[in-house]
């Protein structure tokens, strides 16, 4: 029996002779938070260009990746409807608030009432009603990231992966915006991908924590058993 | 489609070279069955050797094209290693911009208007205090030494390799090299020779050849400023290729084969130079001497920058005073009579050149940036490392000498019967706006944050919607400003002009140079003065454009 | 009478499109062309001319005149040249070439021109062939209706009288007067066509037999002949502007060099070009023009049409119209150009003659009868090989 939600399978990735993951099997229900936690350069992020279709040529990659139970790994990356949000907003600093959050719409939300009504209410959503046509620059961090999630949910993902998003913010707002990403990724019912440094993200994520090995590859068979509070288990 | 572009751009671009070439070196060797050459021989060398006034052609040619890229290149030097990380550094590179841009015709005919024994400069100081009733018979253009000449070339290169050095100082991180070697004790001077130029200079290198390459072959500035009896080579062949004897015309594919050889030469003794430089002052490196507050650097860097841009300005305003001066007779420093009747009635024979100007520079930058634009997405989307020989390919068509391959392209052009045409104006202009297009565009392209890319598609939006709507828009204060630099460069083609247009077009700087040798200041200076606008008006609008378009957009405002 | 009055109108209806003048047939196929006249470009009063030939062609006859502006008109010749060379019999660049002495001579030589077509140019009967026999001969070559006269010159010197009240009348006075003020005399450097008219004039005054000069430079011994103008260009080197380093690259630039006070003459082909620079403010009031005691040397000057050009019919209408009393008054009149008329004042209309009786001299302008004697142009042989020498002496 198929569970739908992010299915990754026999995942062989390496660089310039090294191998990073070898034969990685992963699975991420919808609604569930997973933590993948290891040094830098294990791979942690290239497994999220895997999954995005943005790896870079220099990498080598075979596997099967599965969202709701299509087969993406051959898909451009427009088509995947995965959705990432990086350690910087990354909002395009030519567009307004409202433009941004509108770009993310699909092209089938036609008519520009229509379309301008849900930006609004993506914005109530992020309790930042009025902003639409504000300079994204202008806003504070706290807000940005909160803009930035609204607009990966607006091109309605299938499934998000966070890439260390919340390392630019001071602890107190770490928390809030943490919240914020978690509870509208549990709510949209999507399968989400954490990586991370800090373990009280995966506390806060609360679901399974996969954890890379110090020595290469990471292979299912090795990889570190974290308990749920982030923290590494015997 | 896109990965086809490389190789198209390759092939509108080299090609051309390549066969320009070829078709030069044949004749030169006697072959060219188009004008009945068709034996092999040595003789047009011989002729060569034998042509009255070859030897001190050659020699002005080289003096005052190493001697003018030695001084710019000192300038340079001298401006950065005093001047590094200061305000007055950034004032600098915003005012070096507009002089970048105007042509080097137009810098050469006010510098002409300037500096002549009858020109403004003497007349500021006539009769008091010099004490002259009329201009001194002193050649202070067109020597016969070439110092003119060399001197019109610093006014323009310098401006070039400063803003080269700008953009080589950011790939470097001289400011954490430069932070660590005060440190350790070194005054600014000794630490930015010690431990930035080594680093920068090899960034530096092919626009340091280029200069040179430009300096040996100029043709347009060496007619106003440079020796006339005889001329530096570049001219000289010219007048050759211009000759109505058909022997004449193998001599002078031979005279152009020699220029690029001399170019060759040239540049191959600046390479062994600086290898020889680099060996010699090893032990100075490492000597440990710390230098003191840079004082004298200082000094010379701001007299040189004084004199630079003092002698810009004034060409620039000389122009426009004599375009509307009525009679001024010397030694009086100002016009008698101010009038705009030169203007009026000089308007419709403005137009005509002034439009084939704005139809090819406008064209040939369009052209430019796609293939520019094109190429470089094309690398950004396989994600390909720019290859190591890319940049020398690039920079190819401005390390030959013009007139060493436009004979060829031109022999080729009437073979395939497209001479005289639009087409192959605009394609010939392209060849040279092609690599200022791609060095202005290149960086800014590729140092664009790939990952807004990669979030636009993963929002699930097709790629050209992401090039469109992201990352041109993005980029357009660059893109803005390297179609603003190809037009430039367009404006001031004076031999692909010639060659290519088949005598049918005239363009700003074909008018002017053919005016100037008619010696009324007044419609030279005019025309030159429209010459020097248009390309200020382009970039003007290039930085004026996006100010506007990202007005509300905090981000988007770069400092200059 | 019925037979009569018909056969007559049927004669007309019939015979009227077969009697269309060959003239309309041309003016005709003009219609719509572009015409590109390569001509010399370095005075832009002349260069007004043109343009205003440009404004009559549009208006009168839908030609569009382009002025293709050259430096030099070998330039134009080299083009032909080439074109010939690489095939190009038809199609070629330059449909109308203003011209003359070696540039004709190399072109008629080369059998590069096309026509001849001067007589079939309406306007051509206007010419007065009788009074000024250069019309027909180009330096000593018979033009053979291969080009059409358009203006006559005459080589003449000026000066500014305020400095320099009795300027010298003859080539060895000149060389005296140098040596008295050195760095104020300049020539232009050939081959520019004022400072090899310049040589020539020396050349004529210093031979021992100027008949010579009539025949081709091969037939007599270059270095006998020339030998006393190059010892006088040597002796006067030191004392020329700039020792001579560097020469004007023309007249213009030479009349320039006067404003400003550099030099204290200049010269010119055209009588009337100091009283039209007068006018024009580019040389102060007090300037006016001389000849030498000997005469100085006078010639036509033509335009010719290409074997291979691609506008022939419009290019033939613009030199008709060149020839027509309307151009010729307009271009003598001072305040255009000022260049003198190849038409014979008698065989045109009465109302014609009056504007150009009309026309004012010009304050520094000499009367005919002062520009006498006119001296002939020498073979142009002779300055093709002047020109090579000069360049082989002064030029390196």
């Amino acid at each position: 029996m198929t569970m739908h939600g992010l299915e990754i399978a026999d995942l062989d990735l390496s660089v310039g002779g090294r191998t990073l993951l070898k034969d990685f099997h992963l699975i991420v229900a919808p609604g569930e938070v997973t933590t993948v936690m290891g040094p830098s350069g294990c791979g942690k992020s290239s497994l999220l260009s895997y999954l995005c279709g943005t790896l870079e040529p220099a990498f080598q990659a075979s596997g099967r990746v599965r969202l709701d139970g299509v087969a993406i790994e051959a898909l451009p990356p427009e088509r995947r409807r995965i959705g990432i949000l990086f350690q910087d907003d990354l909002l395009f600093p030519h567009l307004s608030v409202g433009e941004n959050l509108a770009f993310a719409l699909p092209p089938a939300v036609r008519g520009r009432r229509e379309r301008w009504a849900r930006v609004e209410a993506a914005l109530r959503e992020a309790d930042l009603a009025g902003f639409a046509n504000r300079d994204p620059d202008t806003l504070s961090g706290g807000q940005r990231a909160r803009v930035a999630l609204m607009r990966t949910l607006l091109a309605q993902p299938r499934a998000l992966l966070l890439d260390e998003p919340f390392g630019k913010l001071d602890r107190h707002l770490r928390e809030r915006v943490r919240r914020f990403v978690f509870d509208h990724a549990r709510q949209a019912d999507l399968p989400t991908l954490l990586v991370t440094h800090d373990p009280a993200d995966a506390e806060t994520a609360g679901g399974a924590v996969v954890g890379f090995p110090e020595s290469l590859p990471a292979t299912r068979a090795n990889l570190l058993q974290f308990g749920n509070n982030g923290r590494q288990q015997a | 489609m896109l990965r086809f572009l490389p190789a198209i751009t390759l092939l509108v671009f080299l090609g051309p070279v390549a066969a320009g070439l070829a078709g030069t070196l044949l004749p030169a060797f006697g072959y060219l069955p188009a004008l009945g050459g068709e034996e092999v021989s040595l003789a047009p060398w011989r002729r060569l050797a034998a042509a009255p006034g070859i030897g001190t052609a050659v020699r002005l040619t080289l003096t005052s094209g190493v001697l003018s890229t030695l001084l710019a290149l000192a300038l340079t030097i001298f401006v950065f290693a005093a001047g590094h990380g200061t305000q007055a550094l950034t004032r600098v590179k915003r005012a070096m911009t507009p002089l970048l841009a105007v042509p080097h015709l137009a810098t050469a005919v006010g510098l002409a208007f300037l500096i002549a024994p009858s020109g403004w400069l003497v007349r500021l100081i006539a009769p008091w205090p010099s004490g002259w009733q009329t201009p001194p018979d002193v050649a202070l253009v067109q020597d016969h030494l070439g110092l003119a000449l060399t001197l019109g070339l610093v006014l323009k290169e310098t401006p070039f390799l400063v803003l080269m050095t700008f953009g080589a100082l950011g790939q470097v991180r001289a400011d954490d090299q430069l932070r660590m070697a005060r440190s350790l004790g070194y005054g600014l001077v000794q630490a930015w020779l010690k431990v930035v130029l080594p680093l920068v200079y090899p960034q530096i290198r092919l626009p340091v050849y280029a200069v040179l390459a430009y300096s040996l072959s100029v043709v347009d500035m060496a007619i106003v400023l440079g020796p006339t009896t005889p001329p530096t080579l570049a001219p000289l062949v010219l007048r050759w290729f211009n000759d109505p004897d058909l022997a004449m015309r193998f001599q002078a594919a031979a005279g152009a084969c020699l220029q690029f050889g001399l170019v060759a030469v040239a540049i191959g003794v600046w390479r062994a130079a600086e290898a020889a430089l680099g060996c010699l002052a090893r032990p100075w490196l490492s000597g440990g001497a710390r230098g003191g507050a840079g004082t004298v650097a200082r000094a010379a860097a701001w007299a040189g920058l004084a004199l630079l841009f003092g002698l810009s300005s004034g060409s620039l305003l000389s122009l426009a005073i004599w375009s509307v001066a009525g009679r001024w007779r010397f030694p009086n420093a100002w016009p008698e009579q101010l009038s705009l009747e030169r203007w009026a009635d000089q308007a419709p024979a403005l137009s005509g050149p002034a439009w084939t100007t704005l139809v090819v520079g406008i064209a040939a930058a369009v052209i430019a940036l796609v293939l520019v634009a094109g190429c470089l997405e094309n690398e950004s989307r396989r994600q390909r490392r720019p290859a190591p020989g890319a940049l020398t390919l690039i920079y190819l068509p401005l390390l030959v000498p013009q007139i060493g391959f436009l004979f060829g392209v031109q022999v080729l052009l009437v073979w395939a019967d497209l001479d005289g045409g639009w087409l192959a104006l605009i394609w010939t202009h392209l060849l040279f706006v092609l690599p200022y297009v791609f060095l202005a565009l290149a960086d800014p392209y590729r140092s664009l944050d790939p990952r807004y890319a990669r979030s636009a598609l993963a929002l699930g939006r097709p790629p050209w919607v992401v090039w469109t709507r992201i990352k041109l828009v993005m980029l357009l204060r660059p893109i803005l400003i390297a179609l603003a630099l190809g037009f430039a460069v367009s404006v001031a083609q004076y031999v692909p002009t010639l060659f290519a247009g088949g005598g049918r077009f005239s363009t700003l700087t074909t008018e002017a140079l053919s005016l100037s040798a008619g010696g009324n200041r007044r419609v030279v200076g005019l025309f030159a003065l429209t010459l020097a606008v248009l390309p200020l008006l382009g970039f003007g609008l290039a930085l004026a454009l996006p100010a506007w378009r990202f007005r509300h957009r905090r981000a988007m405002r770069v400092g200059a | 009478m019925m037979r009569a009055l018909l056969t007559m109108v049927l004669g007309v209806l019939i015979a009227g499109p077969v009697a269309a003048e060959p003239w309309d047939a041309t003016l005709a196929e003009a219609r719509g062309q572009t015409v590109y006249w390569n001509a010399w470009g370095g005075d832009e009063q002349i260069n007004g001319y043109i343009a205003w030939i440009g404004m009559q062609m549009r208006q009168r006859h839908g030609i569009e005149l382009v002025h293709v502006k050259l430096t030099d008109t070998a330039e134009a010749v080299a083009r032909v040249v080439a074109e010939k060379a690489a095939g190009r019999n038809e199609g070629g660049s330059v449909d109308l070439i203003w011209l003359n002495g070696e540039n004709f001579a190399a072109m008629k030589a080369g059998d590069l021109l096309f026509g001849p077509f001067v007589e079939q140019l309406p306007n051509f009967r206007y010419v007065d062939t009788r009074d000024k026999p250069t019309t027909l001969v180009d330096f000593t070559v018979p033009t053979d209706g291969l080009e059409a006269p358009w203006g006559m010159a005459q080589f003449v010197f000026f000066h500014d009288t305020a400095v320099v009240a009795e300027p010298p009348r003859s080539i060895r006075a000149l060389l005296d007067w140098a040596r008295a003020h050195p760095g104020r005399f300049a020539y232009p450097a050939p081959p520019d066509f004022i400072g090899s008219t310049f040589l020539k004039h020396v050349l004529v005054e210093l031979i021992a037999d100027p008949a010579i000069l009539q025949q081709p430079a091969e037939s007599a011994d270059f270095e006998a002949v020339t030998g006393s103008l190059w010892q006088w260009l040597e002796e006067i080197r030191p004392y020329l502007w700039r020792k001579g380093e560097t020469f004007p690259v023309s007249g213009p630039a030479l009349h320039q060099l006067l404003d400003d006070g550099e030099v204290d003459f200049s010269m010119a082909f055209n009588p009337a070009e100091a009283s039209a620079a007068i006018g024009a403010g580019r040389l102060p009031e007090s300037v006016r023009t001389f000849i030498l005691d000997a005469g100085t040397i006078g010639n036509t000057h033509f335009v010719a049409i290409p074997f291979n050009a691609a506008h022939k019919a419009g290019a033939m209408v613009v030199a008709d119209f060149l020839m027509s009393p309307e151009a010729q008054v307009h271009k003598q009149d001072p305040r255009v150009w000022g260049d003198g008329t190849v038409l014979d004042l008698d065989a045109m209309a009465p109302a014609d003659r009056a504007r150009f009786e009309a026309l004012p001299r010009g304050i520094a302008t000499l009367a005919p009868e002062q520009l006498v004697p006119v001296r002939p142009e020498p073979h142009p042989s002779w300055m093709v090989a002047i020109e090579a020498e000069w360049l082989r002496r002064f030029s390196s």
